[in-house]
Parts: C-alpha cells; structure tokens; sequence
C-alpha cells in the first residue's frame, strides 16, 4: 500500500487511512455476493447432478426393464431409448438447420437496416420493433403457428413440391401429394426462425455498429459504393461476431418446446421430406408431449432425453460464446 | 482513347457497381419489411380472435362482456360458453412472483460480486457460465426442478413453488446481466467520492452504487419478468394444469397462463349435441386466443413499464 514515491505508508497508516470499517458488516456482504455468485456456479452443477440421478435407472437399464414399463420404446421396432434420441437429435437439428437458414441471412440483412441504412432517428425505434418478437411468448407463437400460418402455407408446400419435388428435400409423399395440414417440418422451422431472429439480429446489430469508423470512411474515400464499403469493411470485421449470434440463434431453437409442439405432427425417422407431416419431432417437443402421462421409467427416460439436450446446447452455447468473446479480445474498436 | 477517361469523371462507378448496390439496398430494406409481417400479421391476429371470447356471454349469445377474466374452469366442460382465466392468472402471478423473490436477491448479489469485488479464475467462470445459462433450454429447467423435488420430496411432485424454481432458473442469468451492465454505468468518482468520505464498502455499494443504478436494475427485472412469465415447457412439467383456484404454492397443482392456452387448444372443437343447453363449438379455441390477448397485453405493459422506469427514473448523464 506504497502511494508515492516520498514517503511509504506504515502499516498502521494503510489501514488507519484506507478500511477503518473493514468491520464485520463489511465481510458479511462480501461474503454474501461471494455466496451468491459461487450459487450460480452449484446450480449449473446441480442441473447436471439431479438431471444425472433421475435419469439413472433409464441410462443403466440393461435387462430391458425399460422397455416393458414404457410403451413407446419397443427396441424389436429399432426404436430403443437411444435409437429414439438418434431420431429425436436428428429431427431437431433438421428443423434448427431450416431455421437458422432461413433467419441467418434474414437477420443480417436487418442489423445492416437498422445499423447502417435506416435513418438514424428511426432506427433505434425501428430496432424496438424487432425487439418485439421477442418478447412475444412462445406458446402464442405456437397457437399462430397452428391455427393461422401453417393453413396459409400449405398450398405454397404443394406448389413447392410439384414444381421442385425432385429434389429430395421438397418430396411430397407416394401419392404426389404434400400433408394436407401444413403441420410438418418446414412449417416448424419457418416459425423458429420467426423467434430467433430477435436474437441473431440483436447481436449482430450491435457487431455492427460497433465497425470502426475509420474503416468504413475509408472504404467509402476510395470510392466505393454503400454495399462495397459493407461487404469490405463491416463484414470482415463483423464475421465472428455474427458466427457467435447463429450459434446463440442455434441454441435457441435446439431447445424451443412449444411451437412445435403445437405445430408438428411428430414422427421418428431419418427422413429429409420437410413437406411429409408424421416424419419429425425435437427432443424438447418429444419430452412436452410424454411428460404428462409417463411413468416413473418413462419419465426417467424422458429426463434422460433432457440431460442430452442440456448437454448439446451447452456445448453449442460455449462455442458461441468463446467465438464472440474471441472476437471482442482481437477488435480494435474497443 | 484519351478522350474516353477525359469523358468519365474520376470516380464515375460503373452500372454494373451501381446496380448491385441497388439491388442490395432493396434486399437490405426487403429484409426488413419481410419481418414485420409475422410481428404485424401475429399481433392483428391475436387481438381480433382474442376478443371473440369476451363476445360470448354465459347463454352463448353474442354480447360484450368480461366474464372470462373473473371465472375459473371449475365445473367447466364440453361446450360450456362460460369459463376464464382467473385461476390461471392467479397461478401465473404467483408463480412469478416467487420466482422472482428468489432470482432477484440471488441475481443482484452476484451482480455485485462481479462488479465490485470478483476477481481472478471465479469472476471469469460465473461471467461465462452465466452466458451459458441464459441458453439453458426452458424445458431443461423444467426437468431440473422437477428432478430436484422427485429426489427432496418424492417423484412426481407437481406444485407451484417447482415450477417457480425452474422460472427462476432462467430468470437468474437475465436478472444478473442486466444489473451487472448497470453497476459498471456507474462512474468511479462516485465511490471514490464515498470512500473518501469514510463510508465503508458495502455501505457504499448499497447507498451509492445500487441506488444510483436503482432504475436500471429494476428495468432490467422486469424484462426478465417478462421473459419467464410467458414461458410454458416448464410450467407444464413442473407445476401440470388445474381446473380451479389455487394460490398455495407448496399444495396441489396450479393453472398458469401460458399452460391454459396449450391445454384449451389441445381440447380442440366441442360437439353440441343437445340444442336446449347453450353450447358453442369453438369456445375452447376463443378461450385460447383471449388468453393468448391477456397474456400478451401483460407482456407488452411490462416491456412498457420497464421503458418508462428507464427513462424518467435513470440518473440524467450529461449524454
């Protein structure tokens, strides 16, 4: 506790001078939102430990308990608990995929409205309105989804399928038709591209705006146009940034239950026919629609299920976050 | 040939360079536009289907009234045009309220942790695991409270404190972003001004720090209200559905909001055999949409709230 150069503090200065009240109270409070932060920490602990412990008896079944105490794991029609998560993990990341694919460049194309194209005064407004979808829940998305958006999308499947129903992706079924309810995988990924939006575009927004100003004037300087300068001076700075978001986009829709829930007629198959209904579900909308009637083994099972979707979006969590952070470290702007 | 460049002024851009700016600019303004629709199309929707259940009145004739927000489901059935939501907003109320009586001491405390005393390896590791858990699947909370109250209390406990601890298991994380972003808006100069006046530490972060970014904070608590107040996946494993009122969160299962809308539309039409009682087919679908309408009004008005507090309670910078 030396201040200056002249003269060092005594000991018995430094703390005359400094924490007279470095009092009780004091290390109460410190050692409260000490607790509280290590808190965080053992509840993602516990997370994992309690998920681990109720999905025990499912996990280490061996003897087949399993499949004679729950009625939808039958292992002699290929669907065994694990074959049911290898469906469920595939369906999921199919209906993510179509989400993020069709939010991804959605979003960037309205972070550069509102960071770069709108008016200035408007376009912190114009972000509020974006903000608003997602804020709007997700069973209200679900229920919109059902009842209003998919009757309205279904005769676009069917055109999809006649015109591009050679490719296998936009196949409709045996009798050259597509799911007369619309209540399919396109559908579910369209909606949850619709609720990770917000997302994706918030983050990059913010990557973008955040463009050193320099670069920009400089790009614009040499004559380019407004696009040139975009694509030469935000995009290279702004990449990993809005690698991050899709990956936190992604994460959101690995785990979103309810809209398609509400939406998807489920099915387990490894199928890629997003316009066939009965072919898909998630895990999350898999454990929704189980849950309320299983068993003790089923919901072992279930919860088994929910300790892979924990994991997966953690990892994916992680990765988007290092890659974002990664960002912030290598950026001149701050 | 030398007249050619005379002729093209410096800096002259070709069509070809003028047409892909062009034309990104209209994908650039089209993006836009193109979401909109769902925000416009969803809200127009809700609002003009969630009235038609406060069109309905108890004979099943059509006339205005809000009986749907002071009934229960209690004795409710088939095509029943009576029938409402206050049990479940009771639920939902309460439930949140819980959720965030403990998301919110937790939430501020390793806030003020980070801020104003972590440092070194559990600074970094709460910063990122706090990062990660905002992405911790609503669902996922959901089976952890449920598996914790299976191991303390015994499998399949259903009760609305569950429920609240999953909601405050994705409150958390909101709760402690928000107020962390606050406390580092405060300048320095204002502890230091304390400290200099002899004030101890915690007295400080309390009278000084957090008072000053009292506004902030409590904007930042109420979008995290907003964002689990909506959430169903949880409540759905955790806390299960309930025909009538029940405010006690340690007995019996409780109806929320978000739970009542999946569970009415999951009943589908009702057939109306029996022309002398009063039956409407599609009540239970109106009861979905007018849930769905309070559900997001109570949404909205926190998100308005949570504006207004910012911008007449916050501390005028010289910004």
């Amino acid at each position: 506790m030396t201040t200056t150069h002249d003269r060092a503090v005594g000991p018995d200065e430094a703390s005359a001078l400094t924490a007279r009240k470095e009092s009780s109270a004091d290390k109460v409070f410190a050692g409260l939102s000490g607790t509280a932060a290590t808190a965080i920490l053992v509840t993602l602990a516990a997370v994992a430990t309690f998920l681990l412990i109720e999905a025990w008896p499912a996990v280490t079944d061996s003897a087949g308990t399993l499949a004679a105490r729950v009625e939808w794991i039958s292992p002699e029609r290929g669907e065994s608990l694990i074959e049911i998560i290898g469906f469920l993990v595939f369906g999921t990341v199919l209906i993510s995929t179509i989400a993020l694919l069709i939010a991804t460049p959605l979003s960037v194309g309205i972070a550069l409205f509102i960071s770069h194209y709108a008016p200035r005064k408007l376009a912190a407004g114009l972000g509020y309105l974006i903000d608003l979808l997602a804020a709007i829940p997700s069973v209200v998305y679900g229920l919109w989804g059902a009842i209003v958006l998919i009757p309205a999308l279904q005769p676009f499947y069917q055109f999809l399928a006649d015109t591009l129903g050679w490719i296998p992706l936009f196949a409709p079924g045996e009798d050259g038709t597509v799911s007369g309810t619309g209540r399919v995988a396109l559908s579910a990924g369209i909606v949850l591209a619709i609720m990770v939006l917000p997302i994706i575009t918030a983050v990059s927004r913010e990557v973008f705006l955040q463009t050193p100003r320099l670069h920009e004037e400089a790009a614009l300087a040499m004559g380019a146009t407004r696009w040139e300068m975009i694509r030469i001076a935000v995009f290279p700075f702004g990449r990993s940034g809005v690698i991050g978001a899709t990956m936190l986009g992604l994460g959101r829709a690995l785990g979103e239950t309810m809209a398609v829930y509400m939406i998807l007629s489920p099915g387990l198959s490894y199928t890629l026919n997003v316009l066939q209904s009965g072919q898909h579900n998630t895990i999350a909308s898999f454990i929704a629609l189980q849950f309320p009637e299983a068993n003790s083994s089923g919901v072992s099972a279930l919860i088994a299920m929910g300790l892979a979707l924990f994991i997966i979006t953690l990892l994916v969590n992680m990765l988007a976050r290092w890659v974002v952070s990664r960002r912030a470290e290598f950026s001149g702007a701050n | 040939m030398a007249s050619q460049t005379t002729t093209t002024p410096f800096g002259q851009v070709s069509a070809r360079r003028k047409a892909v700016n062009g034309a990104m600019t209209v994908l650039i303004y089209g993006a836009f536009a193109l979401a909109l629709i769902p925000l416009l199309w969803l809200s127009a929707t809700v609002v003009s289907r969630g009235v038609d259940r406060f069109m309905v009145d108890g004979n099943g004739d059509e006339k205005f009234n809000l009986d749907f927000l002071n009934q229960s489901m209690r004795g409710i059935f088939g095509g029943m045009p009576e029938g409402g939501i206050a049990h479940a907003i009771a639920g939902t109320l309460s439930i949140t309220l819980a959720a965030t009586l403990i998301s919110v001491p937790i939430g501020l405390l390793a806030a003020v942790y980070l801020v104003e005393y972590g440092k070194g390896t559990l600074k970094r590791a709460v910063t990122f695991l706090v990062d990660v858990m905002t992405g911790i699947p609503s669902i996922v909370a959901g089976l952890f409270a449920y598996a914790v109250f299976a191991v303390v209390v015994g499998p399949g406990t259903k009760l609305g404190i569950v429920g609240a601890v999953a909601l405050s298991l994705l409150m958390i994380p909101v709760v402690v972003r928000a107020t962390e972003e606050m406390l580092k808006l405060v300048p320095n100069e204002l502890r230091e001004a304390s400290y200099a006046l002899g004030v101890p530490k915690w007295l400080t972060i309390l009278k000084v720090v957090i008072r000053t970014a009292a506004a902030g904070i409590t904007t930042g608590v109420t979008l995290a209200i907003a964002r689990v107040i909506g959430e169903t996946a949880p409540l759905l494993i955790a806390v299960g559905v309930a025909d009538s009122y029940n405010l006690n969160l340690f007995d019996g299962r409780m109806m929320t909001l978000p739970v009542y809308i999946v569970s009415e539309w999951r009943k589908g039409d009702q057939p109306c055999n029996n022309p002398e009682i009063a039956c409407v087919p599609e009540i239970t679908e109106y009861r979905a949409w007018a849930a769905a309408l309070v559900l997001i009004l109570i949404v909205m008005a926190l998100n308005l709230v949570a504006r207004l507090v910012s911008k007449y309670f916050s501390p005028k910078t010289g910004r």
